[in-house]
């Protein structure tokens, strides 16, 4: 008999959000009960606030090297995808209006750009090889004298590939595109650049990288002009009205520069720890695969796929053990479609329910990993063996006879 | 989202697995998400010469709510009479499970329909059996 080993609890969900950090959280605190002040203010408590947003604004625009002008805070990610997309195409509708982008995009950029296309706008989705990258030739080809946009997301927030936006920058540059990234994944991970990259627009969010939800920004290059979506007081330049979330903002900052203090000693162990949890898993549990890019890959992502087993019931039992994951399939959604993002790699709708994405942050201990890689097979095996597919049968399953939506059943 | 007796049938699933030498199979598939059931049942006659389901056992590829309504129509068949199981409907699975989120009642069809499907087997192999004899 072997020894059961303690229950822990395992938040391996940080693609999702991660913990606020104890320093970041202490630093926030005043601007909550003390220093309260609107910083459109005058008086000092007005001022107080005023100081405290453009130090914040500083630190945040250090980590990406751009200028504390160029940050526009927003209430997070999607509102910077809203922001950027509607924002340039509002500006330059009636000289061209195409958008590029692709088919992985998180639904903050792809259900906007949906939104455009109902008013007339025209959209090009380009795809993804079978490990989710973005060709940038593909993009070059797609570009026409209409293009205003291209919005290319650096890293997917599903399978962590790291998409080529370097060269693709150089492209829209040379062709005069404006060009967007959701950076939402990288910033604080990846060091970003935003002088080297030729980024015009880039969204960011708070809350992935130790910081507080409710605030992010949009990196809008210095002599762009975008129209506003929320419309106002005029705040930050008038690109974003709304008074200002002055604890949300300095959590922000100082958790920024915390990710650039620590991104080395961070990302080394993060790196050791993803990949044992990648190749013990995939060594340990039969039927088991990586879906994304094994190099070009965000170093917290790992994102599996077992055959014959189904997502939400994967998760749920992990759940009972502890341990916290997300899934793509289809059983887990709202919508009962399987994730965009792995039937964009290829991957029949069978193959995309047994997904499991284990997301990694610097509160990650390799005592947690070893936790997950002895429960996680347990798990698999467990639910195989209440499955009515195996290997003798899997091909009697032809996609379209379990496909989603082919009928209505209810 | 789920209810606790949803939860507890999917912590502890009642009967779930293969029944070798089953008398009747049932295999479903579900459209709506792509998830497959496989229902084995396993028949004999009581004392008073009625045929009854003295085992039935259920393979699942599916969500929470798959897995619960497997083992929930098992104990909902088992020791029933062919009639009565016949009879047996989504409403009642989902009923005993204290309710299911609305976007999961499709799940419940597919036990249902999968032990009907295992007793339709069994009736028709019994039919070609006695046409042979
Ligand atoms: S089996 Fe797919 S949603 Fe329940």
């Amino acid at each position: 008999m072997y020894e059961e080993i303690e229950k822990m609890k395992v938040y391996m969900d940080n693609a999702a959000t991660t913990r606020v950090d104890d320093e970041v959280f202490e630093e926030m605190k005043p601007y909550f009960t003390e220093k309260y002040g609107n910083a459109s203010s005058l008086h000092s408590f007005g001022q107080e606030a005023h100081e405290i947003m453009e130090i914040s604004r500083e630190k945040i625009a250090k980590l990406i090297n751009a200028e504390p002008k160029e940050i526009i805070f927003t209430s997070g990610g999607s509102e910077s995808d809203n922001m950027a997309i509607k924002g340039i195409m509002w500006k330059n509708k009636d000289k061209r209006d195409h958008i590029i982008t692709s088919k992985i995009e998180h639904p903050a950029v792809l259900r906007t750009c949906e939104f455009l296309e109902k008013h007339g706008f025209d959209i090009t989705y380009v795809g993804v090889d079978k490990n989710g990258l973005v060709n940038p030739k593909e993009i070059e080809d797609a570009i026409t004298d209409k293009t205003n946009l291209v919005s290319i997301m650096h890293a997917n927030n599903e399978i962590g590939t790291i998409q080529p936006i370097e060269e693709i920058g150089k492209i829209c540059k040379e062709k005069k595109v404006i060009f967007h990234t959701d950076a939402v994944q990288t910033v604080g991970k990846v060091p970003i650049d935003v002088k080297r990259l030729d980024v015009d627009l880039l969204s960011a969010s708070s809350h992935k990288l130790h910081g507080p939800k409710g605030v992010g920004f949009l990196y809008v290059r210095k002599g762009l002009q975008i129209d506003a979506l929320i419309h106002g007081g005029g705040h930050e330049s008038g690109k974003r009205s709304g008074t200002e979330n002055i604890p949300g903002i300095v959590g922000f900052g100082k958790a920024c520069e915390m990710a650039m203090d620590e991104m080395e000693k961070r990302n080394k162990k993060l790196i050791m720890l993803r990949e044992k949890l990648i190749n013990c898993v995939l060594e340990k549990i039969p039927k088991s695969y990586l879906n994304g890019d094994k190099e070009k890959r965000l170093l917290n992502n790992a994102h599996f796929r077992f055959d014959y087993i189904e997502g939400e019931a994967l998760l749920l039992r992990l759940d009972m053990e502890g341990i916290a994951g997300s899934t793509g399939s289809a059983c887990s959604t709202k919508s009962l479609k399987p994730s965009h993002v792995l039937m964009a790699l290829g991957l029949s709708p069978v193959q995309s329910h047994g997904s499991l994405r284990l997301t990694l942050s610097k509160y990650n201990t390799e005592a947690e990993v070893d936790y997950v890689l002895e429960k996680l097979p347990k798990v698999i095996m467990d639910l195989r063996s209440i499955s009515p597919l195996n290997d003798t049968n899997i091909d009697d399953f032809p996609d379209e006879d379990i496909n989603h939506g082919a009928g209505e059943y209810e | 989202m789920y209810s606790e007796k949803v939860m507890e049938h999917f912590k502890n699933p009642h009967n779930l697995g293969e029944i070798k030498d089953a008398d009747g199979i049932g295999k479903i598939g579900n459209p709506t998400c792509g998830d497959i059931m496989w229902c084995y049942i396993k028949v004999r006659k009581n004392e008073k010469g009625k045929e009854i389901l003295k085992d039935i056992k259920v393979k699942t590829f599916g969500c929470v709510a798959a897995i619960a309504t497997s083992s929930m129509i098992t104990d909902l068949a088992m020791g029933r009479t062919l009639e009565e199981a016949k009879k047996l409907t989504k409403d009642n699975v989902k009923d005993a499970l204290q309710g299911l989120p609305k976007i999961k009642v499709h799940c419940s069809n597919l036990a249902a329909d999968a032990l009907h499907k295992a007793i339709e087997d069994y009736e028709n192999k019994k039919k070609k059996d006695n046409q042979k004899n």
